[in-house]
């Protein structure tokens, strides 16, 4: 089984558009969108949801304050700020490290387990996917990433699937490490804009640091062909493929109101063209996978 | 007063929402929260000092006193030590830097040593007093960057944050004390969607805010049907403009090039100050 992630660094430029549409390409793939914070592949492929996960990320401090003598230790030792004056916890900032439990003289802090989010086994018209929706202002959004790949690599263990094909968070920060550790190939999608060259670099060194191969694919490639011109170089000296570029063009927002990939929607003219266009990229993107 | 430019998707325009408005502005202090991807000095070209380092304090042991007991292995909740039979093995990135591991160890045989795992930079002489935080590659602290860039923030000035996208801790790390919140959004399905989850965070943390629709011609009229509906002030609305995206794609702020921008951020910054005024009034 091959795993296959889409980043981008930058957010915006595209990558979901792009996964959705390798996602109604695949044959024979397992779709999960990792992009947990902001998870907006359901909105095209409209999935129906055939069971729901509760996700447990990090603990969280709980106070009993009947058997608290204010003693203030906690607050003392915890380095994340996450207990206030009045020794109440304050949840946004609580790590759940477990030191104010340890250092109460009256035992009365436990740890508790928080609920952070849920993950969804689902079916779409092009196949199973996981996916999962994180709580608001969540802490362990890395942890999340990895429960929603497990659950994609148990679909595709139980329908036989040879490929997973992961729509991975912006940045490049826990989350994104957790969607690409591991992966075959990471497939990156940039934009010709200081902005998302810069981030291209980024990324590309988080994938290098780990290993992973990656292959780069230009979206509106006209807006600056200077800075289009910049990227292919900047690839081809160190040794990565583009495997396509993309022009600007309405066909994505369109497509994304009537909840179409870009494969499926056709009320623009150039809709052929533009199908044709990441056709060819997904068998690029499939040539170097395997 | 302090003002965050957020967005619960990427891409929408956020930091041109943020640098647009600083320039606009006298006197402004900017701050880039987005710590895994600062973009904003692309668009300042700024020449940046080193401010200093973030560091995690992390764990060695001293293996002449280690009985290899296990004690800190098992009060570690983030999985960041193992007692191996002959040896203690630590896992750096996994490191929250809590400390426990030093208070449980019953042989004192833990010290803790700052590991680096980010950096703030400063702006000297120019235009803006900027600031901005950068994570080191494959390091996940995001929030801890954040949190030491923050301490740099003149609770004296206007200081203008650019956070970053999404709705997790690094959001809340960046957004959570401050008296204004200017979302950015585009009016497509995902740019309608993503915004609802920021208006979520909103509402949790209870900070005033309103919307800026940027490509507002492209797409439908979800977003600001919804902004009416609900009683959100829409601050701006900026189209799709080639000139603009091409101005972008260069990395030129375009109130620079566009000067007519200028006075609409500043009714935008007068709009939101008044707008911040009025939280605390008991129906917000
Ligand atoms: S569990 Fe850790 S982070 Fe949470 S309140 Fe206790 S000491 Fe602070
Ligand atoms: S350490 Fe325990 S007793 Fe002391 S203030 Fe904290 S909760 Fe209360
Ligand atoms: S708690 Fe201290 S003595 Fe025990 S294994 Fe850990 S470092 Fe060694
Ligand atoms: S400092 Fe805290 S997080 Fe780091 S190894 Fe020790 S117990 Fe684990």
């Amino acid at each position: 089984m091959k795993q296959l992630t889409i980043i981008s660094g930058k957010g915006g430029t595209g990558k979901t558009t792009i996964a959705a549409a390798f996602a109604s390409l695949a044959e024979n793939a397992v779709i999960a969108d990792c992009d947990v914070d902001a998870a907006d592949m359901h909105l095209i492929l409209n999935p129906e949801i055939i069971e729901t996960i509760d996700f447990y990320g990090l603990k969280e401090a709980y106070i009993d304050s009947s058997l608290c003598i204010q003693c203030g230790l906690c607050k003392e030792n915890c380095r994340f700020d996450a207990i206030t004056d009045d020794i109440k916890v304050d949840s946004f900032e609580c790590e759940g490290c477990g030191v104010c439990a340890h250092i109460c003289p009256e035992g009365a802090i436990t740890l508790v387990e928080r609920k952070a989010g849920e993950a969804y086994l689902s079916e779409t018209r092009f196949g199973p996917m996981a996916h999962a929706k994180l709580s608001v202002g969540e802490e362990a959004s890395g942890k999340l990433v990895a429960f929603v790949r497990e659950k994609a690599r148990d679909l595709a263990d139980r329908y036989d699937k040879e490929l997973i094909i992961i729509d991975g968070p912006p940045g490049t920060g826990c989350s994104v490490i957790a969607s690409i550790t591991g992966v075959d190939m990471v497939a990156v999608v940039t934009e010709p804009s200081v902005s998302g060259i810069h981030d291209l670099e980024r990324v590309l060194s988080v994938a290098g640091h780990f290993n992973i191969p990656a292959v780069v694919c230009i979206n509106r490639y006209d807006i600056n062909e200077e800075n289009t011109r910049f990227i292919e170089d900047y690839c081809r000296d160190n040794g990565i493929d583009v495997v396509g570029k993309i022009p600007f063009s309405r066909i994505p927002t369109e497509a994304m109101i009537q909840e179409k990939t870009v494969m499926e929607y056709s009320g623009n003219e150039l809709s052929g063209e533009f199908s044709e266009k990441l056709n060819d990229i997904w068998e690029s993107v499939m040539k170097s996978l395997n | 007063m302090k003002i965050a430019i957020a967005s619960g998707k990427g891409g929408t325009g956020k930091t041109t929402v943020a640098v647009n408005l600083a320039l606009s502005l006298k006197n402004a202090q900017l701050f880039d929260c987005d710590v895994e991807e600062p973009n904003c000095n692309l668009f300042l070209g700024y020449d940046l000092e080193k401010v200093e380092d973030v560091n995690v304090p992390t764990p060695v042991v001293d293996k002449n006193k280690c009985d290899l007991c296990g004690k800190c292995s098992e009060f570690c909740q983030f999985n960041a030590l193992a007692v191996l039979p002959e040896d203690v093995m630590i896992f750096p990135t996994l490191c929250h830097g809590c400390g426990g591991c030093t208070i449980v160890c019953p042989n004192e045989a833990i010290s803790e040593v700052d590991r680096k795992v980010g950096v703030i930079e400063g702006s000297v002489n120019e235009e803006l007093v900027f600031y901005r935080g950068l994570l080191d590659i494959g390091e996940p602290m995001t929030s801890l960057v954040i949190k030491a860039l923050q301490e740099h923030i003149d609770k004296n000035a206007t200081a203008i944050i650019d956070a970053p996208p999404g709705t997790a801790c690094p959001v809340i790390a960046s957004v959570k004390n401050v008296d204004y919140c200017i979302l950015v959004t585009e009016s497509t399905p995902f740019g309608f969607h993503d915004l609802k989850l920021a208006l979520d965070v909103m509402k949790i943390l209870g900070i005033p805010f309103g919307v800026v629709i940027n490509r507002c011609d492209i797409g439908d009229n979800r977003v600001e049907d919804h902004c009416i509906k609900e009683g959100i002030p829409i601050l701006m609305k900026i189209p799709y403009d080639r000139e603009i995206a091409k101005l972008y794609s260069q990395g030129i702020p375009f109130v620079n090039e566009m000067p007519e921008w200028k006075d609409k951020f500043l009714r935008l910054f007068r709009d939101v100050t008044l707008l911040s005024k009025m939280k605390d009034r008991p129906e917000q």
